[in-house]
């Protein structure tokens, strides 16, 4: 269970979550500058939305029907939330001191934690999530359960489409036009309001499926669930050069590998018994956080964003 | 005959502080109108509230028969009103080719592009050399070309040009002003600002000195050249 290519695996797994969740940061902070905070818990409205859907399925329904239909409907909640909030909230602030949108964005997260907790049925405990099946694949000395294997397809192909995305299609140049020169950007006909909701939208959805991975792996949801995710997937999203959609994907598989490393082999560490273990791998992670930064301040893949004349 | 643009007492503010203070000139069809002016007069606010970039607080624009005041300013574009900015404001990531393309963002015919981005780098030789290379590592000047370059991607009838001289080499800058009077030979018609007036006056038709936010003269590119106030102030003679 300790093996290294286990916990490689388990942080592999772990990282594909973050750097879901990481791309929607990544992407508005990108276009807009903004820190959407909120973002946690549109990852979280996304595996209730998906819940909604496996609860209105009939009885004995196949999790592999299901979780198509969870899938679209985690992703309808999460991208309406994202776009409501960029409409609603932040737009209005768009030109106003960078602590206004900061602040909107912690009320707003607060906000959706709160109402899923009053509104949803039965959240003020944790929500039971379907299942993908407990027996694990074995590769070797390497368990590997269902729903992992579901999760790293999952962000293989969210990433892959959107490098497509970014790299083909027109409005995906329109949206590095408009991450380097908002106001240019317009000169050259871009409509940039458009290419803001796009880049809320993609976050939403990426968050959807992170938010239906996340139920799968630990088998229940909660209305605080988008807290502690949603803050490791921005320091995902920092590690790896905020802005940078590679970068927030780097990020998060660099930050789980060293969370899943750092509870298994701290420990071993003569004087360091202490330091091991599940419950001290948040303090690893922003321990690595910390020590990137302070080497390379715009992250693995960030540019250093020369001052402006 | 109507003017291609009529500007009508355009006032603009940053907040409280007007920075354009009702100021009025045409452009005709074929022409080069040049404003020339001091860091401050107006002449950028002018230009980015024309391209609507910024929203003027009184007064009338009309383009091509349009009223543009209240349009917003990625659909101006589209009305053949093209801007290249001061400070040139390429997207220094992406390709020169890209910068191209982008500049015809608005435009679906493909074959037509292609075709412009072909006569760009006839214009500029360097841009089509370095087509593949990202355009923040060209030159100031060559970033200067891409910017003109980008803007006729659009096949503008108006082209504003704000300081393309600005940071240039005299060699550099010799090549952009010899530019622009091939532009007008070919039918664009060209709105610039420049610090350089004397460049600027040499091969304007029509030419308005402008004064913290006012037009304090205007007349020939030639007469102005002659004026003896002019001369004073923006050509360095006493």
């Amino acid at each position: 269970m300790h093996t290294l290519p286990q916990q490689l695996a388990n942080g592999l797994f772990l990282g594909s979550m973050y750097g879901l969740i990481a791309i929607g940061y990544t992407m508005v902070y990108g276009i807009v500058q903004l820190i959407n905070f909120a973002h946690g818990e549109i990852f979280m409205t996304g595996a209730f939305g998906a819940l909604t859907v496996w609860t209105n399925l009939p009885d004995g329904t196949s999790i592999w029907v299901g979780l198509p239909l969870m899938l679209i409907g985690g992703a309808i909640v999460s991208v309406l939330i994202a776009i409501g909030a960029e409409r609603f909230a932040y737009r209005p602030l768009r030109n106003a001191p960078r602590l206004a949108p900061l602040i909107t964005a912690i009320g707003l997260s607060l906000a959706l934690q709160q109402a899923i907790f009053v509104w949803y049925p039965g959240a003020d405990n944790a929500k039971t999530f379907p299942q993908l099946g407990t027996h694990p694949y074995h590769i070797g000395s390497v368990d590997i359960q269902r729903n992992d294997i579901f999760l790293v397809a999952a962000a293989v192909v969210c990433m892959i489409g959107l490098a497509a995305f970014v790299r083909t299609s027109r409005t995906g140049r329109a949206m590095q036009a408009t991450a380097q020169d908002p106001d240019t950007a317009q000169l050259m006909g871009i409509d940039t309001n458009r290419i803001i909701v796009i880049a809320f939208a993609i976050g939403g959805l990426f968050a959807a499926v992170a938010g239906v991975a996340s139920g799968l792996k630990y088998g229940q949801i909660s209305y605080n669930m988008g807290f502690q995710a949603g803050l490791k997937a921005f320091t995902a999203a920092v590690l790896g050069g905020i802005g940078n959609i590679y970068g927030a994907m780097l990020g998060g598989l660099v930050l789980g590998i060293a969370e899943a490393c750092a509870s298994a082999y701290i420990a071993n560490i003569p004087g360091m018994e202490q330091l091991g273990g599940q419950g001290w791998s948040n303090v690893w992670a922003f321990v690595l956080l910390i020590v990137v930064l302070l080497v390379r301040p715009q992250g693995l893949l960030g540019e250093r964003v020369a001052d402006r004349a | 005959m109507t003017a291609l643009l009529e500007v009508e007492d355009l006032r603009v503010a940053y907040g409280k502080i007007e920075a354009v203070k009702g100021i009025s000139f045409t452009v005709e069809e074929g022409q080069i109108v040049t404003l020339i002016g001091t860091n401050g007069a107006g002449k950028t606010t002018t230009l980015r509230t024309l391209s609507g970039l910024l929203k003027p607080v009184g007064g009338r624009v009309t383009f091509n028969g349009k009223v543009l005041t209240r349009v917003p300013a990625h659909k101006i574009v589209s009305l053949g009103l093209a801007h290249s900015p001061e400070g040139r404001h390429i997207f220094p990531r992406l390709t020169i080719e890209q910068n191209l393309q982008l500049g015809a963002y608005l435009r679906k015919d493909p074959a037509g592009i292609t075709a412009d981005i072909q006569r760009a780098y006839d214009l500029f030789p360097i841009l089509g050399e370095r087509r593949k290379q990202a355009a923040g590592t060209l030159s100031g000047g060559e970033q200067q070309m891409l910017a003109m370059g980008r803007a006729l991607m659009s096949q503008p009838k108006l082209l504003m040009l704000d300081e393309p001289s600005m940071g240039l080499s005299p060699i550099m800058m010799q090549k952009i002003m010899s530019t622009i009077v091939e532009l007008k030979s070919q039918g664009t018609t060209i709105l610039l600002v420049e610090q350089n007036a004397q460049a600027a006056l040499s091969l304007a038709d029509q030419a308005h000195v402008m004064e913290i936010g006012t037009i304090k003269l205007s007349g020939s590119g030639q007469d102005l050249l002659h004026d003896e106030s002019v001369r004073k102030t923006y050509l360095g003679e006493d």
